[in-house]
């Protein structure tokens, strides 16, 4: 039996046809929309290679059936930048060397996007550490990955304050 | 110029968009199939039956493998043509592939492989060390001995003897990329394979010999690697080999990757070691000799554990001179998955158990560590190095001391670079601190650890030290760059690219930056023993040298003046008072019909080796670099955390400091990992327990040290390497063993002085907490 599962995917309204409920929104996104941005790094959510956002909640999508997210709005790595702009969160991981291999890439970004949007972490290294700690660099990269985050974080602060003020 | 510059990774905007692409991400033709292998359940058996009726009906199965459908079973090993693709009537691991699954999609593939029944006869697995010791399972003929002078006489003759022993883990490499591969056949039997391997050429070599082709007939692209470690130089073998053959028979493209699990049980790891010291020491700390027994636990087949075992063997004495020592090398032939390459190659292993001994002969002395490794440590050579003022080496002597293998250490620079990260991290004023708050703090205890490292670059087997290149200039100035190495992460696609356009004064963005491919450039060798930047970079100025020699004799004879008198800088090319732009001397060269194009070459120099005897230069050079870690443990759990890290590595003169410091940070982490909390288990049935992130443990973003300085020495390399640089994928790992030392400390602060509690690696909490209770006294 087919489903059909309405998705808005980085933008755009998409009408999905499903053969199998048990598809994972990972795999739907890299086998059958070829999004390959999203990494599958273990495919049990236990590396975060496979971070996108949900309605700008970050999860892991190896674990998320893609038939239980019929209406929801996702960002995957490929929809941050606007055009030509890299996002501030990228423009960051590169100034500050957040990666050696970037298979990690993908999912330290999104999860960076999203832990910023919870408003937790705010510009403390300690949380940003533990608010990160479910994405896994195995190149240890995490110098780079804090301070790229960091240095968003400041970014996107005084965005609001401009606007703000 | 473009070199010493901090330049990001080559394909950093790929990367931070999603556009970097992997094996798993390239786009396949509609009609590609998958493969999946069915594994071995049992550690040693002899296959009784197999029957694969249910794997061959389900659904999306094409076709279904085994030994019986070959006529010679290809073969996966890099060394000694000991590993069958598929296992040929005996399993000899809990894991190994018996038989492949051909099918429409990945899952099917994988569902199906569940479906296989095999009947084994079981035999005696060996599993541990102690078992392939007492059954003499080994590869080899004995042991492997080296030695120099008469270490048993120099240790009865000593004021002190000191015995002791220390048990290292291995380590899943966990390259975040799984093993993974794809064929393409091509017309006339051809093939084309992407794989995510170190050792591209070995890949074209597998296939090649797998499908009766000569080696012309295959290609093998690498653009990157999800992380490698070495776990990539031999383990994607058989994933290259097993599309290549499903390929070739089916007429349609093959695709296979290992789930996480999977690659876990079956691919090989870090090898794990049990060390035996025996040590003859003078009572100010200094070593008269060492006996070093070293047992490395190999898997059930050879794979790369000579060398491994003989690199373990070459870093036993780390930085110190040991005027008698004798080292005895056990390889050991177990039923448990192939031990292989992982960062370091078995030096981390053999620099362990002697930074242990210098523990162990502190703790019994009494004396602070660092000051018993000072005075052990080889003095600098004279006059191989221009006076270093903050050195506080001893008086020169005449003699350069030499190595257990009979190598003079002529670059030695740890007394200066040890005394600097002293000073700059504050360790002696720290360490007395931290005895004050450890006498007042019953539960948390503080350790701290100074460890320096000198690790020896060059592949030990001499041939294997050679690179080729491949240069073109287009007409317009633009640069198209190839050679052996591959990226997976080091930043060697960058550091090589700064090297080509310093050689033509040219932007970095006129290099084009190309993925590996052994149809550009033969026979080359993994990328491996931090050699990459080494001879990759020379070989490509060898080819630039050729080409820009030809662009500045052409302007030479134009402009009538001598070529050395042409020179490229900033995109421009002077020449007797005028100036082109690169691109217009490129194109006035096209024009003249001068070629330009170029292959460059390189082998390292002065490198001589004679295995059998441990004699020779292995080394070209050596890379130097120190840490100062701090821990605090809780004594009730064994719980722990690195509390501060400061590092000063050597990297010689840095080709691109940025790249230099990411390898130091993430050697460390990942050393440190290996040391603490990354622990394999294998039942009493030879199953991997630990295999997933959810049992084995890899340091997360919270792990990393609060507090992590890290430093380059700033150094020129004495040998002539590129630019002056020194290699650095490898030796910064090795940094991670003052974090092991630190916690050792602490475990020490919790008892009275009086006897030394070893601890093994990894010191997970569980031992650590065990070790406290012992030191306690109340075990
Ligand atoms: S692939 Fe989803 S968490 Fe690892
Ligand atoms: S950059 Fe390689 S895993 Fe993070």
């Amino acid at each position: 039996m087919t489903y059909v599962l309405n998705l808005t995917i980085n933008g755009a309204a998409q009408a999905i046809a499903l053969d199998d409920p048990r598809v994972t929104l990972l795999d739907l996104l890299r086998e059958r929309l070829h999004l390959t941005g999203a990494k599958k790094g273990c495919d049990r959510g236990q590396c975060g290679a496979c971070t996108v956002l949900v309605d700008g909640r970050r999860i892991n999508s190896c674990l998320t059936l893609a038939v239980s997210l019929d209406g929801v709005e996702i960002t995957t790595i490929e929809g941050l930048a606007e055009g030509e702009t890299l996002h501030p969160v990228q423009q960051a991981f590169i100034e500050h060397d957040g990666f050696q291999c970037g298979f990690c890439t993908p999912g330290q970004i999104m999860s960076a996007v999203g832990l910023i949007g919870e408003g937790q972490a705010g510009t403390d290294p300690e949380r940003i550490r533990e608010g990160m700690s479910g994405n896994i660099c195995r190149c240890g990269a995490y110098h780079g990955i804090v301070e790229a985050v960091l240095d968003a974080q400041a970014t996107f602060q005084d965005g609001v304050k401009r606007k703000t003020a | 110029m473009s070199i010493s510059r901090p330049l990001p990774h080559d394909a950093a905007e790929l990367h931070v968009t999603g556009q970097a692409r992997y094996v798993d991400d390239i786009p396949v033709p509609a009609d590609c199939l998958y493969l999946a292998f069915g594994l071995s359940t049992v550690a040693h058996g002899e296959i009784t039956g197999l029957d694969l009726s249910e794997v061959r009906a389900a659904p999306g199965v094409l076709a279904v493998l085994s030994a019986e459908d070959f006529e010679h079973m290809p073969d996966c090993s890099p060394s000694a043509e000991d590993e069958p693709l598929l296992a040929v009537g005996k399993v000899h691991y809990v894991g190994q592939p018996v038989f492949l699954v051909v099918a429409e999609s990945h899952l099917a593939a994988r569902k199906a492989a569940r479906l296989g029944r095999v009947d084994y006869r079981e035999l005696p697995a060996i599993l541990t060390i102690d078992e392939a010791m007492a059954a003499g399972s080994r590869f080899e003929a004995g042991p492997v001995t080296w030695s120099k002078g008469d270490a048993a006489k120099a240790i009865a003759g000593a004021a002190r003897v000191i015995e002791g022993s220390i048990e290292i883990g291995g380590q899943e490499h966990f390259y975040l990329e799984g093993q993974a591969a794809l064929a393409l056949p091509q017309e006339g039997g051809d093939m084309i394979v992407h794989s995510s391997s170190q050792h591209p050429s070995e890949i074209q070599h597998k296939v090649a010999h797998a499908l009766h082709a000569p080696m012309n007939a295959v290609r093998v692209e690498v653009r990157r690697m999800g992380g490698g470690f070495g776990g990539k130089e031999s383990q994607g073998n058989a994933l290259a080999v097993a599309c290549a053959i499903a390929a070739a028979r089916t007429g349609r493209p093959c695709k296979m990757r290992y789930d996480r699990d999977d690659d876990m049980v079956i691919t090989g790891k870090r090898h794990d070691f049990r060390i035996d010291y025996r040590v003859g020491v003078e009572e100010d700390g200094r070593l008269r000799g060492v006996e070093f027994l070293q047992l490395c636990r190999c898997g059930w087949s050879q794979d790369l554990s000579l060398p491994v075992a003989d690199r373990a063997m070459l870093h036993a004495d780390n930085a110190y001179h040991i005027p008698d020592i004798r080292i005895e090398s056990h390889r050991l032939k177990t039923n448990t998955q192939s031990a292989t390459a992982y960062r370091g190659f078995g030096g981390p292993q053999g620099m362990l158990g002697i930074e242990r001994v210098m523990d162990h002969v502190a703790a019994v002395l009494g004396r602070d560590p660092a000051e018993v490794r000072r005075v052990n440590f080889y003095e600098e050579a004279p006059g191989a190095l221009p006076p270093d003022p903050r050195s506080t080496s001893p008086k020169k002597k005449a003699e350069v001391q030499s190595t257990p293998y009979h190598q003079p250490v002529e670059d030695f620079i740890l007394h200066g670079l040890m005394a600097r990260l002293e000073e700059t991290s504050g360790y002696q004023a720290r360490k007395a601190e931290i005895a004050k708050w450890n006498a007042s703090n019953p539960v948390l205890k503080r350790g701290i650890a100074l460890t320096p490292v000198k690790f020896g670059i060059s592949f030990t087997l001499t041939h294997l030290n050679q690179a080729g290149a491949l240069v073109h200039v287009y007409q317009d100035g633009s640069i198209h760059m190839n050679h052996g190495g591959t990226e997976m992460g080091q930043g060697l696609f960058r550091k090589v690219a700064q090297v080509a356009a310093a050689g033509f004064g040219v932007a970095p963005e006129m290099v084009k930056i190309t993925a590996t491919d052994t149809a550009k450039v033969p026979n080359t060798s993994a990328t491996a023993a931090s050699s990459g930047s080494d001879l990759n970079g020379m070989a490509v100025k060898a080819a630039c040298d050729i080409i820009r020699g030809r662009m500045a004799a052409f302007l030479a004879e134009r402009h009538q003046v001598a070529a050395e008198d042409v020179h490229f800088e900033e995109g421009r090319v002077f020449v007797g008072g005028a100036d082109y732009a690169f691109a217009e001397v490129a194109k006035m060269v096209y024009e003249a019909r001068i070629s330009l194009s170029a292959t460059g070459f390189y082998k390292t120099p002065k490198i001589t080796w004679d295995r059998m005897n441990g004699s020779g230069r292995p080394f070209y050079y050596f890379a130097y670099g120190a840490a100062v870690t701090e821990v605090v443990i809780d004594t009730l759990t064994g719980e722990n955390r690195i509390l501060r890290t400061d590092i000063l590595h050597d990297c010689g003169a840095s080709l691109n400091p940025a790249l230099d410091r990411g390898q130091i940070e993430g050697g460390y982490v990942q050393g440190a990992g290996w040391l603490t909390t990354e622990e394999l288990v294998w039942d009493g049935k030879g199953r991997l327990t630990t295999h997933a992130p959810s049992t084995y443990k890899i340091p997360a973003c919270s792990d990393r040290p609060g507090i992590f300085n890290v430093e380059l020495w700033d150094g020129r390399n004495v040998e002539d390497t590129i630019y002056r640089s020194k290699a650095v994928g490898e030796p910064p790992f090795m940094l991670g063993i003052s974090a092991f030392l630190a916690l050792s400390d602490a475990v020490a602060a919790c008892g009275d002085g009086s006897h030394y509690v070893s601890l093994d690696a990894p010191a997970t909490a569980e031992r650590v907490l065990a070790a406290v209770n012992r030191v306690r006294g109340d075990v």
